[in-house]
C-alpha cells in the first residue's frame, strides 16, 4: 500500500523509511475512494445474472474492494445499469440515479444497457441509458462475462485514480442539479424536450392541415 | 375458484360439433387445426370444453390479428391434466369494435392473458374483472401488435432490411427520430397542462377490495414493492395493502422489462428469432431453444437426428439442474440465509455453465439448437480433458455430491421447515384452475409434466419419475425443485450411456433462411419454470406472422395475489421467490 501511495519527488529521511508515507491528497483520497466502491444492487435483465456470479465465490470481486452490495441508492457510489432499460422503468432509474449521494458513477453494463442491443428497436425499449443519464464506463457483451465486468469495474478504478479534488463537481460552490425524471404519458417524455415535443407535434398537424 | 369437473363417463361425450352444429365449427383454413366458436355463445361452449370433454388446464390464450381478412382472433389451448394434445378454439371478432366474452370465470388462468391481448391488440374482454393493461403502462397511445402498428424505429415490414444487407449500409437509427430517441407522439401533443393517469386505476383496483377481517377498526396502508426491490428478483413490482403486517390485497404490476419479443419476432425471419428466445428466460436459454426448434420443425416437418435429440435431452436436464440450483438458492435467500447457500449452489451452477461455454461459445445465451438438429457437435476436450469423461464424471459424481449436501445441509434444517412448511398452501383444483406449471403445479400434487404428458423429442426412452408434493407450500415447492434435480441426473445418467458415439446432428442443410408451409402451430417443452409454449403462425414466408410465447413464470404468477393474502408481508417475498420467476420471461 505505501508503496502504491508513494510520491517519489519528496525523500522521507532513512530512519522513517517504512513507517511514513508523504504523498499527496489527491492520491488518498481516490485511493480510498476506489477501493470501495459500493455498487448498488440493481438488477435489470440478464446482465444482473452475470453480475450475481461476478460478486459470487467464483469470480469473487470483494479482491478489487467492489463487494458491498447495497440496496438503497443512499448508500451506492456506483449504478451498474445491467440489462435492458425499458421505457416503463426510466423514471424509477433516473430517480435512483437522483437519490445517490455525489460522487456517483454509472457503468452500461451489455448491449442494451450502452445502445439498445438486439431490442433496440422494440417500442418499449429504450436505446441506452446515456440518453437519461451519463455513463462512466460501457462494458461490450451480451451478456458480458463476469472477466468483463471486472475488466469495465477496474478501469473505472483507473478513472477515479485521474480526478482531482480540484475540479471534481461535487465540491464545487453550485449546486448539481438532478436530471428531471421523465414521465410515461402517450410515449416517453423527457421534460427537457417538452417545449421541442410541442414545436414538432404543432408542425406535424400543420402539415396535413 | 372453479372446480374441474369429473368427465361424463356413464352417456358418451358428444363431440364439439355434434353437441354445437351451427355454433362451434371445425377451422378449415390449410394448416390449421381446432374450433371457431361464434363469440354469443362461447360461455355455454367452454364450459362444457371444460367439464364435458374434460380439457380443465387452459395453458395458453392470445390474439391474433388478420389484417388482410379484417376480423382478430383469440386463440385458446385447452388440456387434459392426465395428459394427451391440446383442445385449441378460437373466437373471432371485426378489428373497428373487438368485443369477445371473458372466460375468466370458466378459466381463472385466463385473467392475465386476457389483459395482455387487451393491452397488445385493444381486444375488449367484456365481463373481466381487472381489464387493464398490463405490460404497457395506462397512458400508452395504441394496440402495438396489431398489424397496421407501427414503432417509432419502424424501417420495413421484415427483415433483413434491404437497405442494409447484403450491401452493409449502417447508420444510426436515431437520426431518423427528430427527438433523437424511440419516441412517436400524437399529433398536437403538447406537454403544458398534460396530466397523466399514473397509477391511479391500479390503486382505485386495490381499494375496491372488501377490507375484510376482523370488526376492529384499523389503518390500512399501500406499500409498493419494487420495481427496484432486492428481493423481487429483478424489475417486478407489487402493490400491497397492509393492515398491521397482514396483506389484505396485492396487485402485481409488470412490463418493467416488457423488450417486445412479439413485435420484434413478427419481422424477424423464423431463424433470427432463436437467439431472442435465449433472453426470454436467461437461466434456461437452452430448453427456451429446444421449445421454439420443436415448434418450427412441427410445422417444417422435420426429424431430428438420433445423436441431436441426445445432445438437446442432455443440455435440457442440465440446465434444469442449473435453474432450480440457482432458485434454491435464491429461496434461501429470501428466507433470510443471505448468500451462504446460494454461493455454494452458484458454484456447483459454474460447473455446468463451463460446459455450455465450451459447446455452444457462450455461458448463458447459448442459441444453440437449430431446426432440424444442434448448431455445433460436443467439443473433443474440455479443460485439457475428454468431454465424455468430464461429463462422466459431472453426473456421476460431483453433481450426486453437490446435491447431498445441499439435502443434507437444508431439506432438514429445522429454520426451514418451521418458516417454509405451511406456507401459502394451494389445492391441486386452485393449482390447475390458476394455470400454474412446472414445481408449482407438481407441488400441488398432480402430476403433469410435459415430458411425460405430451413426450417430446426422446423423452419416451427414459425412466424417471415425476417428484409431487401434497400440500403446495413453500416447503413442497422447494423439495420438488430438489427431486427434480435428482430426476434430472437420472436421466442424465441414462443418456449419457445410451447416446450415439458419432453421428448427424442437422436432418437437414444449415442454412439462414427457411420457409415455413403456412399453418398453424403450438409447440411446448417442459421449462424449469413450468410450461414454455410458443404458438406461430405462418403465411408460408420467410418470416412468423404470428409469434407468441406463453410464458410460464408470466402465468404462474396468476396465483399470486391467491398465494399471498392472509399471510405476513414478510412472507410475501418468500412466496415471490417460491415460484420462481424470471423477468424476461414474465414480461418478454
Amino acid at each position: 500500500m505505501t508503496d502504491e501511495l508513494k510520491n517519489p519527488n519528496i525523500p522521507v529521511p532513512a530512519e522513517l523509511e517504512g513507517t511514513v508515507t508523504i504523498t499527496t491528497l489527491d492520491k488518498l483520497y481516490n485511493w480510498s475512494r476506489r477501493s470501495s466502491i459500493f455498487p448498488m444492487i440493481f438488477g435489470l435483465a440478464c446482465c444482473a445474472i452475470e453480475m450475481i456470479c461476478a460478486a459470487s465465490s467464483r469470480f469473487d470481486l470483494a479482491r478489487f474492494g467492489m463487494e458491498v452490495f447495497r440496496a438503497t441508492p443512499r448508500q451506492s457510489d456506483l449504478m451498474i445499469v445491467s440489462g435492458t432499460v425499458t421505457k416503463k422503468m426510466v423514471p424509477q432509474i433516473v430517480r435512483l440515479y437522483n437519490q445517490m449521494p455525489e460522487p456517483k458513477y454509472v457503468m452500461a453494463m451489455g448491449a442494451c444497457a450502452s445502445g439498445g442491443g438486439p431490442f433496440k428497436e422494440g417500442y418499449n425499449v429504450v436505446s441506452g441509458i446515456d440518453k437519461f443519464i451519463p455513463v462512466d464506463v460501457y462494458v461490450p457483451g451480451c451478456p458480458p462475462t463476469p472477466q468483463a465486468l471486472i475488466f469495465g469495474l477496474i478501469k473505472l478504478q483507473e478513472k477515479i485514480d485521474q480526478q482531482s479534488i480540484k475540479s471534481v463537481p461535487w465540491y464545487n460552490s453550485d449546486a448539481i442539479e438532478a436530471i428531471p425524471i421523465p414521465i410515461l404519458g402517450p410515449d416517453l417524455i423527457d421534460p427537457r424536450q417538452g417545449s421541442q415535443i410541442a414545436r414538432e407535434m404543432a408542425v406535424a398537424t400543420e402539415a396535413e392541415a | 375458484m372453479a372446480a374441474p369437473a369429473t368427465p361424463n363417463t356413464e352417456t358418451e361425450v358428444l363431440s364439439l360439433e355434434e353437441k354445437f352444429a351451427g355454433i362451434a365449427s371445425p377451422d378449415t383454413r390449410e394448416g390449421y387445426e381446432g374450433y371457431i366458436i361464434a363469440a354469443d355463445k362461447a360461455e355455454e361452449v367452454v364450459k362444457y370444453i371444460r367439464d364435458d370433454l374434460g380439457y380443465d388446464y387452459l395453458s395458453s390464450v392470445t390474439g391474433v390479428d388478420y389484417l388482410e381478412d379484417d376480423h382478430m382472433e383469440v386463440v385458446y389451448h385447452a388440456f387434459k391434466t392426465e395428459g394427451g394434445p391440446a383442445l385449441n378454439f378460437k373466437i373471432q371478432t371485426d378489428r373497428e369494435n373487438p368485443r369477445v366474452p371473458s372466460i375468466t370465470h370458466l378459466y381463472p388462468a385466463a385473467e392475465f392473458q386476457e389483459r395482455e391481448a387487451y393491452d397488445m391488440y385493444g381486444i375488449l374482454f367484456d365481463g373481466h374483472p381487472d381489464l387493464r393493461r398490463i405490460l404497457m403502462w395506462d397512458d400508452f397511445e395504441g394496440w402495438p401488435m396489431r398489424k397496421d402498428w407501427k414503432e417509432a424505429y419502424y424501417e420495413a415490414e421484415t427483415k433483413p432490411f434491404k437497405n442494409r444487407w447484403p450491401g452493409g449500409d449502417v447508420y444510426r437509427i436515431e437520426a431518423n427520430n427528430p427527438f433523437n430517441k424511440n419516441v412517436v407522439y400524437p399529433e398536437g401533443f403538447n406537454l403544458n397542462g398534460y396530466n397523466p393517469l399514473g397509477d391511479k386505476t391500479l390503486y382505485d383496483m386495490l381499494n375496491q377490495y372488501d377490507r375484510g377481517g376482523s370488526n376492529l377498526k384499523t389503518d390500512q396502508i399501500v406499500v409498493n414493492i419494487g420495481p427496484q426491490h432486492p428481493s423481487t428478483h429483478g424489475v417486478f413490482r407489487m402493490v400491497v395493502r397492509l393492515d398491521g403486517e397482514n396483506v389484505n390485497a396485492l396487485k402485481p404490476v409488470f412490463g418493467y422489462l416488457h423488450r417486445n419479443h412479439e413485435k420484434i419476432g413478427e419481422r424477424n425471419t423464423w431463424l433470427m428469432n432463436m437467439p431472442y428466445t435465449d433472453r426470454l428466460d436467461y437461466l434456461t436459454s437452452m430448453c427456451n431453444n429446444h421449445a421454439y426448434a420443436l415448434t418450427v420443425e412441427k410445422m417444417m416437418g422435420l426429424e431430428v437426428p438420433e445423436r441431436a435429440d441426445y445432445i438437446r435431452v442432455l443440455m435440457n436436464e442440465l440446465t434444469r439442474i442449473a435453474s432450480h440450483l440457482w432458485a434454491t438458492g435464491f429461496l434461501l435467500n429470501d428466507l433470510g440465509a443471505f448468500q451462504t447457500p446460494m454461493l455454494y449452489l452458484i458454484k456447483n451452477r459454474e460447473l455446468i455453465l463451463d460446459f455450455f461455454e465450451a459447446t455452444s461459445g457462450t455461458r448463458m445465451m447459448c442459441n444453440y439448437s437449430r431446426f432440424g438438429g444442434v448448431a455445433y457437435d460436443l467439443p473433443d476436450t474440455l479443460r485439457d480433458e475428454n468431454t465424455m469423461d468430464w461429463l462422466h464424471e459431472m453426473i456421476h459424481e460431483r453433481l450426486p455430491r453437490g446435491l447431498e449436501e445441499l439435502e443434507r445441509f437444508l431439506s432438514n434444517n429445522e429454520i426451514v421447515r418451521t418458516r417454509a412448511i405451511g406456507l401459502s398452501p394451494v389445492t391441486a383444483q386452485e393449482a390447475i384452475a390458476l394455470g400454474m406449471s412446472g414445481p408449482m403445479l407438481r407441488a400441488a400434487g398432480v402430476p403433469y409434466d410435459v415430458r411425460r404428458a405430451e413426450p417430446y423429442g426422446i423423452y419416451d426412452r427414459f425412466d424417471f419419475d415425476i417428484p409431487v408434493g401434497t400440500t403446495g407450500d413453500v416447503y413442497d415447492r422447494y423439495l420438488v425443485r430438489v427431486n427434480e434435480i435428482r430426476e434430472s441426473i437420472k436421466i442424465l445418467k441414462q443418456c449419457l450411456r445410451d447416446m450415439p458415439a458419432k453421428g448427424d446432428i442437422m436432418s437437414v442443410k444449415p442454412g439462414y433462411t427457411h420457409k415455413v408451409p403456412a399453418g398453424e402451430a403450438y409447440g411446448r417443452g417442459e421449462n424449469p419454470k413450468g410450461e414454455l409454449g410458443f404458438y406461430c403462425v405462418s403465411k408460408g414466408k420467410g418470416h412468423p406472422y404470428r409469434y407468441h410465447i406463453r410464458a410460464p413464470s408470466f402465468i404462474n404468477l396468476t396465483g399470486l395475489e391467491k398465494l399471498c393474502v392472509g399471510t405476513k408481508i414478510a412472507d410475501v417475498v418468500v412466496v415471490l421467490g417460491s415460484i420462481d420467476i424470471v423477468l424476461g420471461e414474465v414480461d418478454r
